[in-house]
C-alpha cells in the first residue's frame, strides 16, 4: 500500500516493546524469538540496547549476517586454516555459538528462504547435529512485497511493531532491573496458567483467523512469563490480554465478525464520481465479508455460544465469566492493531504480509552459485555458498608436490601427505535457470465489462496450471477505483491464486496511470530477485482516473501515457490485450508508448487468451521488436 | 536435545497418524506426503515416530546401519565387521528418523568425497550422506515443495530402488538406502509437480483443528510437555508402548494377510472409475489396504480397509482440472461410495 501507515499510539507501542523485550529475555528458548517491525534507526537501537541490558550476563546477542553461508551458519571445515595447518580444522557454526543466547537477524525479510527455514528448524532444536538452543530476533524492515519467511515467522513467539515509536515516545529506557528478571527466570517453572486463560487465548486466536496452533501456545507461555515478571505464581486475565497483544496482534488474518471498525464504511465507498463511463457501471462493490475469507468458526464472543463445550467442569454462571474473559483478551489484541492492518482486514483482504509475503520465495529467489546444472570450474577460493572442486584442486596441486615437500619437510612429519595451497583451489560453477514470472495487470474497472474480467481470471488460472508444470510463477495486479492492488504476489500456488482471484470485485474507475506505476514497481522488485518478467496487461485503455485520484479523462490520459513511457524505460516485455468490444485507439497508443505488443481481443474466451500469452511467453525476446 | 513429543499425545489428525504408521508397517508403500496448514503437528508426528519404532539390529560399525542378515557390500568387504559370513558384533539402535533440511546440498544428501581425508591425507574416501543415515528408517523432508527439483527427483529415485549410487568426483560407491520418505508442505507455498505427486504412496491433507476444545487440548498438552518433558513423556509412555507393540505385531502379520480377488477387483474398479494413470494406484491401494488389515489385526483385506484407505492412496493421483474447485478427496469419496457401497 502506498499510503503512509497511520499507527497506533507510539507510547503504548513502546510500552509493549519493553514488555516483549523482558519476555524474550526471561524465556528465550521457550518463546523462540521475536519479530520486530521497524526501520533501522534510534528507536530500534534503543530497543536492542534495552534487550542487551536485560539478558543474562553470560548470554550473547550475535549478529547473523544476511548472506551467511551454510558453513558459517551450521559449522564446517575451515578451509584456510586446514590448508595452513595441514590437518582438518573444523569451525563451529554461528548457531552453535549462540547457544543459550540470541541470534540477531537484521533485514530478516531479505534472508534467503532456504536459510531462514533452516534457522527456523534450528530454533526448534532439530537442526542437524546441533543441540544449540537460542532465540532469534528478526528485524523486519519489509514492505508490502517482502516479508520474513513464513516458516521462520511461525517459530517466533512474539511480534511487535515499532514503527509508531519515535525518539520522543521513548520515555522509559530501562525495561526491568536485572534482579527482577533473574527472579522471574527462577519463578517461571512454578507459574500456573489457569484453564480459563488457556481457553480465552485459544478462542482469541480463532476469532482473529490465526490457524496455527503454535500461536496460542506461545501466548500461554508469554502469559506465564508476564506473571513471573510480576512476581506471581498464577497468571491473571491481565497477563493473557497482554500476551494476546504481543503474540496475536501482528498476525491477525481477519476481524471477528462483530468487530468491523466504524471507518470501514468510508473505505468501501468507491470513487464512483470518477467513473464517467456511465452505462456500463456494472455492479456495486462486493460486500467485504462475502468473498472467500472464511467466517470465524466460533461465533463472536458477544453472541451466546450455541453449544458450549459441556465437558467443562464449570457451573452455569461460570460460562458468562468465560465469555467476558474471552472478550477482554480479544479486545486487547485488537486494541494494539495498527489502523492500516485493521482496515486491510476489514476489507476482507487477508494481509499478504501476514501470510509470509511472497510465499517465502517458493524457489524463485536468486541463489548463490551452488545449485543447478554444473557449468565449468574456475580457479579461486570457495566464497559464500560455492563449492570446492576437489578433483581440480588436487590436480592443480599434484605437479608441485615434490618441490613443496622439499620446501616444507616438517609437514610430512605431521602426517600431511599432500601439500595443497590456496592458489590451487578451484570451485565449481553452476548455471541456474532464472525463473520466469508472468505479471497479469487486470483492469477490474466498471468500463471493463465484468465478463471480460471473468475471462481474465480464467486465463490466469489456465496459465497457472501450465506454470505449475514449468515451475514458473504468476502474479496478479488488479486496478479499479483509485488504485492498483497486488492481488496475488508472485506464486506458483494454484490454491492461493484461485482464492485471490475469486475475491476480485469489479466496478469503479480506471486508474491506468496508477496501475502502470504499480506494475513498474513490481517489475523492478522481481528483476532484483533475478526473475525474467513478462507483463500481460488486460485493459480497454480508457483511463479516467488521474494519478492523484481525481476524475477527468484528459488528465488521466496524460498521466497514463507518462507512466507508460516510464515503463518503457525498463525494457520489459509487455503484452497489452485490448479487451474492449470495439477496439479504441487509446489502447493502441498506450501500447506504443510502453513498447508493448498490442493485441485487440474483442471476443475470446479464457483459453484463447491463455494461448496468446503462451505464445508471447515462448517468443519473449521477439515481443519488443513487434 | 530433549526427547520428542510423544506420538500418542498428538490430538486428532487421525488420518496422518494412520498413514505414517502404515508406512512404518509396509515400507514398500512408497512414503507419505502430508500437505496442509502450518502448526498442525506434521513435524511433531514424524519426530515422535522415532521413539515409537521398534529398535533395529545392525552390524556394529557399518556406516549404513545394515541388517546382519542382509549385509551390504561394504560390510562383506570389511574383515573388522564381517568374518566367515557372520557379523563380528551387532548392536541394537533406534531406527533413524533423518531430517533433510531445506537447502541441503546434493553432497550432503548423497554423500561425497571426504574432504578432510582427501586434503590432509590424500585418501580417496567416501563420506556418507543423509541417505546413508536414513537407511532402514525414515527420511523426513519438511517443506518438500520448496526443495530443489533435482533433489526431489533424486530422493524419489533412491526411495524406489532402495540403493544409493554415487558416481562423482572419481568415486564409485553404491550402498543400501531403504527408507520411508515423508514429505510435508503447505500448498500455499507452491505445489509439487504432478509427476512427483504420484510417486508418494499415501497423501494426507491436514487442516488445523476447527473445534475450540480440540485446539485448547493441543495447546494444553504442548504446554505440559514444554514445562516438564520427562513427566509428560512418562505419562504417555504406556500409550506409546501399546502402539509400538501393535506396530510390531502388524509387521509380523503383514505377509500373512490375504488379498482376495474380490478386493483386487474392487481396487481395479476404483482406479478405473477415477481414471488414475498407470498401475501404481492399484498397487499402492492394495498394499495400503493390506497394511491396514494387519494393523487392524485381520487376516484378510475386506471392503472396510479399502474404504478407509482409498482417499489417502488415490487422492493425489487424479488428473487435475485447474478450474475444478471440488477437492480430490470428495471425488475419491464419491467413487468409493459407488464401487464399495457400505
Amino acid at each position: 500500500m502506498t499510503t503512509a501507515p497511520d499507527l497506533p499510539d507510539g507510547a503504548a507501542a513502546w510500552d509493549d516493546a519493553l514488555l516483549a523485550a523482558a519476555c524474550v529475555a526471561v524465556d528465550p528458548a521457550g518463546l523462540g524469538g521475536i519479530r520486530v517491525r521497524a526501520a533501522a534507526g534510534p528507536v530500534r537501537d534503543a530497543w536492542i540496547a534495552i534487550l542487551r541490558a536485560s539478558i543474562p550476563v553470560e548470554a550473547a546477542i550475535r549478529n547473523i549476517p544476511l548472506h551467511v553461508d551454510d558453513g558459517r551458519l551450521f559449522g564446517g571445515l575451515d578451509l584456510a586454516a586446514s590448508l595452513a595447518q595441514g590437518r582438518p580444522v573444523v569451525q563451529p557454526g554461528l548457531l552453535a555459538q549462540v547457544d543459550g543466547g540470541y541470534a540477531l537477524l537484521s533485514m530478516a525479510e531479505r534472508i534467503d528462504p532456504a536459510v531462514s527455514t533452516r534457522i527456523a528448524l534450528a530454533i526448534d532444536g532439530d537442526a542437524q547435529g546441533s543441540t544449540s538452543r537460542f532465540a532469534a530476533i528478526a528485524f523486519d524492515e519489509g514492505d508490502a512485497d517482502e516479508a520474513v519467511g513464513a516458516t521462520l515467522q511461525e517459530r517466533l513467539g512474539l511480534a511487535i511493531d515499532l514503527r509508531a515509536c519515535s525518539v520522543g515516545t521513548i520515555t522509559d529506557t530501562v525495561a526491568t532491573d536485572r534482579e527482577s528478571l533473574d527472579a522471574a527466570r527462577g519463578r517461571l517453572p512454578r507459574v500456573e496458567v489457569p484453564e480459563s486463560l488457556v481457553e480465552a487465548l485459544c478462542a482469541a486466536a480463532v476469532a482473529l483467523g490465526i490457524d496455527s496452533l503454535r500461536m496460542p501456545f506461545f501466548a500461554v507461555r508469554v502469559a506465564r512469563v508476564l506473571a513471573a515478571l510480576d512476581g506471581r505464581d498464577e497468571a491473571e486475565a491481565g497477563d493473557a490480554s497482554t500476551a494476546a497483544r504481543l503474540v496475536f496482534t501482528m498476525r491477525a488474518r481477519r476481524l471477528p465478525a462483530a468487530q468491523q471498525p466504524p471507518e470501514e464504511a468510508d473505505e468501501q465507498e468507491m470513487p464512483d464520481d470518477a467513473a464517467d463511463d456511465g452505462g456500463d457501471e456494472a455492479e456495486p462493490p462486493q460486500d467485504p465479508a462475502s468473498d472467500d475469507a472464511p467466517q470465524p468458526d466460533v461465533p463472536p464472543d458477544d453472541a451466546p455460544l450455541p453449544d458450549p463445550p459441556d465437558d467443562r467442569e464449570e457451573s452455569d454462571d461460570a460460562v458468562p465469566a468465560q465469555e467476558a474473559l474471552d472478550e477482554v483478551v480479544l479486545e486487547a489484541a485488537l486494541s494494539a492493531m495498527p489502523p492500516d492492518l485493521l482496515r486491510e482486514l476489514a476489507r476482507g483482504a487477508a494481509s499478504h504480509r501476514s501470510q509470509g509475503g511472497r510465499g517465502s520465495g517458493a524457489g524463485a529467489v536468486q541463489r548463490g552459485g551452488t545449485r543447478g546444472a554444473p557449468s565449468g570450474i574456475r580457479r579461486g577460493r570457495p566464497r559464500a555458498r560455492e563449492r570446492l572442486s576437489l578433483i581440480e584442486t588436487l590436480r592443480a596441486a599434484a605437479p608441485w608436490q615434490r618441490i613443496r615437500r622439499e620446501e616444507r619437510p616438517e609437514r610430512a612429519d605431521r602426517g600431511a601427505r599432500i601439500h595443497v595451497r590456496a592458489d590451487d583451489l578451484h570451485v565449481m560453477r553452476y548455471k541456474q535457470r532464472h525463473p520466469t514470472t508472468t505479471v497479469f495487470v487486470v483492469d477490474a474497472s466498471g468500463s471493463s465489462a465484468l465478463n471480460r474480467l471473468a475471462e481474465a481470471k480464467g486465463a490466469v488460472e489456465l496459465l497457472l496450471a501450465d506454470c505449475y508444470v514449468r515451475r514458473d510463477s504468476v502474479a496478479v495486479l488488479a486496478f479499479r477505483g483509485k488504485a492498483a492492488q497486488l492481488l496475488l504476489p508472485p506464486t506458483r500456488s494454484l490454491v492461493r491464486a484461485r482464492r485471490s482471484l475469486a475475491g476480485l470485485p469489479g466496478g469503479g474507475g480506471t486508474p491506468v496511470a496508477n496501475a502502470l506505476d504499480a506494475t513498474r514497481e513490481l517489475v523492478v522488485g522481481l528483476r532484483r530477485r533475478g526473475d525474467t518478467v513478462l507483463v500481460v496487461l488486460l485493459t480497454d485503455g480508457r483511463a479516467n482516473v488521474a494519478r492523484d485520484g481525481s476524475g477527468g479523462r484528459p488528465q488521466a490520459d496524460a498521466d497514463a501515457m507518462e507512466s507508460a513511457r516510464s515503463l518503457r524505460v525498463l525494457a520489459v516485455d509487455v503484452l497489452l490485450i485490448d479487451t474492449s468490444p470495439k477496439p479504441y485507439p487509446q489502447a493502441a497508443a498506450l501500447a506504443d508508448a510502453m513498447g508493448a505488443l498490442y493485441r485487440p481481443l474483442p471476443s475470446a474466451g479464457a483459453s484463447a487468451m491463455s494461448a496468446i500469452v503462451n505464445r508471447a511467453a515462448r517468443g519473449q525476446s521477439g515481443l519488443r521488436a513487434a | 536435545m530433549t526427547a520428542a513429543f510423544p506420538f500418542s499425545a498428538i490430538v486428532g489428525q487421525e488420518e496422518m497418524k494412520l498413514a505414517i504408521l502404515l508406512a512404518a508397517i509396509e515400507p514398500r508403500l512408497g512414503g507419505v506426503l502430508v500437505f496442509g496448514d502450518r502448526g498442525t503437528g506434521k513435524s511433531t508426528a514424524v519426530r515422535g515416530l522415532a521413539a515409537l519404532l521398534p529398535k533395529l539390529r545392525v552390524v556394529a560399525g557399518c556406516p549404513y546401519g545394515c541388517d546382519p542378515a542382509k549385509p551390504c557390500e561394504d560390510c562383506l568387504a570389511s574383515p573388522q565387521r564381517f568374518r566367515n559370513g557372520k557379523a563380528v558384533r551387532t548392536e541394537l539402535v533406534t531406527a533413524p528418523v533423518v531430517d533433510l533440511p531445506l537447502g541441503a546440498t546434493e553432497d550432503r544428501v548423497v554423500g561425497a568425497l571426504d574432504l578432510e581425508r582427501a586434503l590432509s591425507q590424500g585418501i580417496k574416501a567416501f563420506e556418507p550422506g543423509l541417505l546413508a543415515r536414513a537407511n532402514r528408517g525414515f527420511l523426513y523432508v519438511d517443506e518438500v515443495n520448496l526443495l530443489e527439483d533435482h533433489l526431489v527427483d533424486l530422493l524419489i529415485d533412491v526411495a524406489a530402488s532402495g540403493e544409493n549410487v554415487v558416481e562423482r568426483e572419481g568415486l564409485s560407491v553404491r550402498h543400501p538406502s531403504r527408507f520411508v520418505l515423508v514429505g510435508s508442505g503447505n500448498p500455499e507455498e507452491g505445489e509439487l509437480r504432478p509427476q512427483l505427486l504420484d510417486r508418494f504412496g499415501l497423501s494426507v491433507e491436514v487442516t488445523t483443528p476447527k473445534a475450540l476444545p480440540e485446539r485448547i487440548e493441543v495447546v494444553r498438552r504442548r504446554d505440559a510437555y514444554e514445562r516438564e518433558p520427562a513427566a509428560f513423556i512418562e505419562r504417555w509412555k504406556k500409550e506409546d508402548e501399546r502402539t509400538r507393540r501393535k506396530l510390531t505385531a502388524a509387521r509380523e502379520n503383514l505377509d500373512a494377510v490375504e488379498v482376495d480377488d474380490e478386493a483386487l477387483g474392487a481396487a481395479a474398479r476404483l482406479c478405473m472409475q477415477l481414471g488414475t494413470d498407470g498401475l501404481r494406484g492399484e498397487l499402492t491401494l492394495m498394499r495400503a489396504a493390506r497394511a491396514l488389515a494387519a494393523w487392524d489385526g485381520k487376516t484378510s483385506v475386506g471392503p472396510e480397509q479399502m474404504r478407509r484407505i482409498a482417499a489417502p492412496a488415490l487422492r493425489h493421483r487424479l488428473r487435475r482440472d485447474p478450474l475444478d474447485d471440488s477437492g480430490s478427496s470428495s471425488r475419491v469419496d464419491r467413487a468409493v461410495a459407488e464401487v464399495l457401497p457400505a
